[in-house]
């Protein structure tokens, strides 16, 4: 009977993620043009791998996704969980509010990425008429220099990320007990005191959980480069993901990007598996 | 100072100063609007013009009628969204209730795979699929969008974390009154789970349409091309006009702030539950 209600999307499942899989490992072991037919695929053991860390360009891809995890993870979420312990408890039209951060995350990143875009051009963009108006007389080049490429980019993540992250955190107050707050009061501890000795121990279990899940995420950034900068100017801002489907469908690299595929699963997978050996441990 | 006076004045304090934040949060937004109302050489006018001074309809017009205009990408993100979430609730939902309240040889097993590929992510899917899409033969069709969207892992696991939370003494006092799984499904366990079925459509609707990669990868010809890959299209080919480029931006994200609006309590379910259940 079981079989009857799970037929359908074990089906599905098995012919779009599980065969998939099966080929993603093959494909990273074979040498293949996919342009020809299946049967030309020649299997060339760890050649795909052993060339792709030879490769400087995914490195620099590697280590650009490190960098931006590392950098945007901790800026979005330590400010999300200011503005939603505020937004909580201490305001009028949380609401209407709440929705002001929402809308930058229901957008879809292509359209976020365009305007922003548009908005960093250095020269009579938006952003540095406003700072050459503030006297900054060197506004930085963004999206346009080697070396701001990736923080313009970090910076549109933050942005995006806000909304997500102040509704986990606003869940996750939920579970704060009131009358621990009222029992502090009572003691007179002040605004600050309440946050890091109530609020934050209290929300230990969503704050780990939003941090793997905002790692896992930005490990698979790639809507921003592909839109804006396509990976530059020169390799700046490329990221894993970013140089996996250049490698794929624009060098015709199946197997070096799927070897790298397999980078970017071990990236993820840390994180995931730590989230879930930690809920496991919770259970029990 | 009173105690309850001076709450009174930092909640006042704090809600002007979240207030401030909220607006420059929308600020990108206010100024895609502006612009898409404005002809191109007073775009970038300094300072900024919000309203604009002379207000122009001539940027939608290009958007509504250039060779693809956009209500083309408008019909085809409603298909492929609308077939592939409703294909999502509906196997994810049976495949829910087999994990949940049936008990048959081979569940623990299947229930282990399905949670041990969860923890790849979805872009490694995008070669193999690619090569698969290209065999099946329906590379650059809606069905290479459609069908990977109707068998998600990620809603069968919500759907069952929540089939679980009903009690399994319901369903036994229906199996005794003689009642078969597929009626104990459609009259018990569905209508108690409304919630978490409007939070999972929300939430992958929003998920859905506002895909980019699959798009990217599968579709080629523009006439089959959703919102977020069309708009991309027509941004390449206006690149000189970013009145007309950010009048086509408004028009990609005015239908999901219309559902979001709509929906906001399911969409927050939706999230809160993704981020906080396994």
């Amino acid at each position: 009977m079981g079989w009857a209600f799970i037929g359908l999307n074990l089906a599905g499942y098995l012919l779009f993620k599980l065969l998939p899989l099966v080929l993603a490992g093959v494909l990273s072991f074979a040498k293949w043009n996919i342009a020809a037919s299946l049967d030309t695929l020649k299997f060339v053991g760890f050649d795909n791998f052993l060339r792709i860390f030879r490769d400087p360009v995914f490195w620099e891809s590697f280590w650009n996704t490190i960098l931006y995890a590392v950098v945007m993870v901790p800026i979005a979420i330590g400010l999300s969980l200011v503005l939603a312990v505020i937004l909580d408890t201490h305001v009028f039209g949380k609401g209407l509010l709440r929705l002001a951060f929402y809308l930058p995350n229901i957008s879809s990143m292509v359209a976020v990425s365009i305007v922003w875009m548009i908005l960093f051009i250095p020269s009579y963009g938006p952003i540095n008429s406003i700072l050459m108006s503030l006297g900054v007389s060197n506004p930085p080049k963004w999206l346009n220099a080697t070396s701001t490429s990736l923080l313009s980019i970090i910076i549109i993540g933050v942005w995006q990320r806000l909304g997500y992250n102040i509704i986990i955190i606003l869940a996750g107050l939920q579970g704060v007990s009131k009358s621990l707050y009222e029992a502090a009061e009572i003691d007179g501890a002040n605004g600050v005191q309440k946050f890091f000795y109530i609020t934050i121990p209290s929300l230990t279990n969503t704050m780990f959980f939003l941090t793997m899940i905002s790692f896992i995420s930005s490990f698979q950034m790639f809507t921003p480069v592909q839109v804006m900068t396509k990976g530059g100017p020169g390799t700046s801002s490329s990221v894993l993901v970013y140089y996996i489907y250049k490698a794929a469908f624009q060098n015709n690299d199946i197997g070096g990007a799927s070897a790298m595929a397999w980078i970017l699963f071990l990236l993820v997978f840390v994180f995931s598996a730590a989230r879930m050996i930690v809920s496991r441990k919770k259970e029990s | 100072m009173g105690y309850q006076k001076k709450r009174l004045i930092t909640k006042i304090v704090l809600t002007v100063v979240m207030a401030v934040i909220s607006i420059i949060m929308l600020l990108p937004f206010a100024w895609m609007l502006s612009a898409s109302f404005k002809p191109d050489n007073q775009i970038f006018n300094f300072p900024i013009e919000w309203i604009p001074k002379d207000f122009t309809w001539a940027n939608y017009d290009r958007v509504w009628n250039s060779d693809v205009p956009f209500s083309r990408f408008f019909a085809n993100s409603l298909k492929v969204t609308l077939l592939s979430v409703t294909g999502e609730v509906l196997t994810s939902a049976l495949a829910a209730y087999a994990f949940a309240k049936i008990k048959f040889k081979g569940r623990e097993i299947i229930f282990l795979i399905y949670l041990s590929t969860l923890a790849f992510p979805g872009q490694m899917m995008l070669i193999p699929r690619y090569v698969l899409f290209k065999a099946f033969g329906i590379y650059n069709t809606h069905l290479a969008l459609i069908l990977p969207g109707m068998f998600t892992a990620f809603g069968t696991f919500m759907l069952r974390q929540f089939f679980m939370s009903i009690p399994d003494e319901l369903c036994e006092s229906a199996k005794i009154d003689g009642a078969g799984h597929f009626t104990i499904f459609s009259k018990i366990v569905v209508p108690l789970a409304i919630p978490a079925f409007s939070a999972l459509i929300i939430f992958q609707f929003v998920g859905s349409w506002n895909d980019y990669e699959a798009p990217l990868v599968y579709i080629r010809s523009k006439e089959l091309a959703t919102i977020p890959l069309g708009l991309n299209f027509f941004r390449d080919e206006n690149s000189a006009s970013y009145g007309a480029i950010m009048a086509a931006s408004v028009c990609s994200l005015i239908p999901i702030f219309a559902v979001f609006l709509a929906f906001q309590k399911q969409f927050v379910a939706g999230i809160a539950t993704s981020g906080l259940k396994e």
